[in-house]
């Protein structure tokens, strides 16, 4: 069999140059700056500058606030995550059997996607306003003093429904593209098999749908510690106080409004090196496991 | 031929018109947003109407924090704006950076305007000035907390605004309790009852002259009993219902008293302007910020908030000139008068707040003189104002501290150790950025 394939090298290397230049400009420059000033103290208007080599990391690792926050953003991502995927797989699965009518079903479950995050904790300011929010009146009513920007559960109880109700419609339009390229032949075989629709949900249509899951469990938890950025400062409303904060928002705070660019440097790479790990375990551990048909 | 001819005419009448009537143009960025921003407009549409020969821009950049960024970001590229509005918490950032800025009176004697530091009220000269008392900033909107109160709550309840924290305790909280409002709730817990309940009661805030004698070594003194007690009062006076504490945010404080559930509110003097627009529906009043009589008997003056103009280097001397005369028209006694009528920011000058009480306005608004008066009582060693670098995030540990305390989810005595030790470390951090 012949292969198709250049004469020379140039063509190729010619054809992917933009390419690589686009990812060397945008991603690996910035990238390798933040990692050089998280080594450095420096004046932000460019005067001075301190070598302090890893003092920036040690002093982050040894920060009692830095590990508070750190927790808060694993217990927000699992619950985030956890939140959007289970409501959304519920939402498709039901939308999956609807027969009349189903085409604005979906349409109006998928809306809420084209929404901005910003714009989203807008709304959740209204929502949880303390004066005359409707879900804090409906909180109150069951006994909880719910105040957003003063209670620190309270804050975080909105950030983890304001993003949940964000996340839901992607997560939902992934499921059910998921759930209706299962072969119509599996669910008959399943049919006879098995009369439970819950016990037939769990032994066949769950596995079929896991490599959805698990890309959207992947999807998810990348949102979750970094695309709710606007989520989180709107219902701060950019001053954190007391209030909860995720680890991508205490770069902002740190780097944007406190003008300390190498602790947030510093703070960046930490987060780089998270991503990498993720993509590593996506790639390694799961793939394996998980076999596409 | 006769295209040719027009083009070159054209050209030449282009040349030399831009010769004749060259205007040089600068460009000032600021933080002034809403009713406050147009009326920055009509402070530069008049200047530039004054005269031919500069045109000013007025740029709007959000918040104080984002107008800060986008100036260091813009000066790092080269591309600052002649003139930068800095709030008094970015002071120390842009003053340590020495070079970034010219000296706000070098660049007006420079430029053959008279410059006295003595023209300003005594409450704004040294804020921004550095330590041998030379101004490096011009004070632009200029404020200082006080105290707002509803009128008819305070009649109904049959009690007179509070001078000290003792007299509120013990007379003023409870009365008004009792006709139905919540006596007091106040906007921004480090500026009112951190930075300025140690210059109200001339406590030291920092070592090494409250941070003026340089980065290096300069320590926080927000660990002490006076300031303790203060919160400790705090967080019984709202266990009582005398205080209520609606989070970190401005409004949310401020709402509850433009409602009328809340009595008395802690603002800016720069809020009355707004508070005038707004319907409220009672009679309002203001007086000067209480003082804890046990802590001194002899009150001072406040600190200014706010913010004020720098003028940034590396423009040429034309652009310079230009910047040196917008400072002095800002400055005259008329565009003070008028900038100080539309949005309760204090006159900066003495010759200003003269025009205003001649013109009346305080026989109109008495509540407009509080701030200005505050600013003139008598200053004390520890009153011209602080110096601390990274002190954004000071205040943001302190918003965090402040808040876990009136949440109930910390002691005093455990939040200012933490205030302490963590602005300790960000000073320290700060000296050597300044390496």
């Amino acid at each position: 069999m012949k292969r198709a394939g250049f004469t020379t090298v140039w063509l190729p290397v010619a054809l992917l140059l933009p390419q690589l230049m686009i990812i060397a400009i945008f991603f690996y420059w910035p990238a390798a700056w933040a990692v050089q000033s998280s080594f450095y103290l420096q004046d932000p208007f460019g005067f001075g500058s301190t070598f302090v080599g890893l003092e920036n990391y040690t002093d982050l690792m040894t920060n009692v606030e830095y590990a508070k926050v750190a927790r808060f953003t694993v217990i927000y991502t699992v619950l985030v995550t956890f939140f959007s995927l289970a409501l959304a797989l519920l939402l498709a699965v039901k939308a999956d059997t609807v027969i009349r009518g189903a085409k604005s079903y979906r349409t109006l479950l998928m809306w809420v996607y084209a929404i901005a995050p910003p714009v989203a904790g807008f709304m959740g300011l209204m929502f949880f306003d303390q004066r005359n929010g409707p879900l804090t009146e409906m909180f109150q009513a069951f006994g909880w003093e719910f105040r957003l920007g003063a209670d620190f559960n309270s804050t975080a109880t909105a950030m983890v429904i304001v993003a949940v109700w964000k996340q839901i419609p992607v997560n939902f339009i992934f499921f059910l593209s998921g759930l209706q390229s299962i072969p119509k032949a599996v669910r008959e075989a399943a049919l006879i098999d098995n009369r439970s629709a819950t016990g037939r949900f769990w032994d066949v249509t769950f596995p079929l749908l896991a490599p959805t899951a698990f890309f959207l469990l992947i999807i998810n938890i990348t949102y979750a510690l970094f695309d709710t950025f606007g989520i989180v400062d709107t219902l701060v409303r950019s001053e954190p106080g007391n209030n909860p904060v995720t680890l991508v928002y205490k770069v902002f705070v740190d780097g944007f409004r406190g003008n300390d660019l190498g602790g947030s440097s510093a703070q960046s790479v930490i987060l780089m090196i998270l991503v990498l790990v993720l993509t590593v375990f996506q790639f390694r551990l799961i793939e394996r496991r998980i076999h596409y048909t | 031929m006769t295209f040719w001819k027009i083009a070159a005419l054209n050209a030449a009448v282009a040349i030399s018109g831009t010769a004749a009537w060259a205007e040089t143009e600068i460009t000032l960025w600021h933080a002034m947003g809403g009713q406050l921003g147009e009326t920055v407009n009509t402070i530069a549409e008049d200047f530039n109407a004054s005269q031919d020969d500069y045109k000013i821009t007025p740029v709007f950049k959000g918040s104080y924090e984002e107008t800060l960024t986008a100036g260091i970001a813009a000066f790092r590229a080269g591309e600052q704006p002649n003139i930068m509005q800095v709030f008094d918490a970015g002071a120390a950032t842009v003053i340590g950076a020495k070079g970034a800025t010219i000296p706000v009176q070098d660049l007006l004697t420079e430029n053959g305007v008279d410059f006295d530091i003595n023209d300003y009220i005594s409450g704004v000269r040294y804020f921004y000035a550095d330590s041998d008392g030379k101004m490096i900033g011009m004070p632009f909107n200029s404020s200082s907390p006080i105290m707002y109160f509803n009128e008819d709550a305070l009649a109904k309840a049959g009690v007179s605004a509070p001078k000290t924290w003792e007299e509120f305790q013990s007379v003023t909280a409870p009365a008004l309790k009792d006709a139905g409002y919540i006596a007091l709730s106040q906007s921004h817990l480090p500026w009112i009852f951190t930075e300025n309940f140690m210059s109200r009661h001339n406590l030291p805030f920092a070592t090494n002259d409250n941070g003026y004698g340089g980065a290096e070594g300069t320590k926080i003194l927000v660990n002490n009993d006076a300031i303790k007690a203060h919160f400790t009062a705090l967080t019984e006076w709202k266990e009582n219902g005398l205080f209520e504490w609606y989070g970190t945010g401005w409004g949310d404080n401020a709402t509850p008293f433009e409602e009328g559930e809340v009595a008395m509110w802690i603002g800016s003097s720069g809020s009355f302007g707004g508070l005038m627009k707004k319907d409220l529906g009672f009679d309002f009043s203001a007086t000067v910020l209480p003082y804890w009589e046990a802590v001194t008997t002899e009150p001072k003056q406040t600190f200014i908030g706010g913010a004020s103009l720098f003028a940034m280097s590396g423009h040429d001397a034309a652009e310079n000139e230009a910047a040196a005369r917008f400072f002095q028209y800002l400055t005259s006694p008329e565009v003070q008068y008028f900038w100080h009528k539309e949005t309760g920011y204090v006159p900066i000058t003495e010759a200003a707040y003269e025009l205003a009480k001649s013109d009346g306005h305080y026989d109109r608004f008495p509540a407009a003189e509080v701030g200005i008066q505050q600013l003139s009582l008598p200053g004390g060693e520890n009153t011209k104002g602080y110096r601390m670098g990274f002190y954004v995030q000071i205040r943001d540990v302190m918003n965090r501290e402040y808040g876990r305390v009136l949440s109930g989810e910390t002691s005093v005595e455990d939040a200012f150790a933490n205030i302490e030790k963590e602005a300790n470390d960000l000073l320290a951090r700060f000296a050597k950025t300044q390496g």
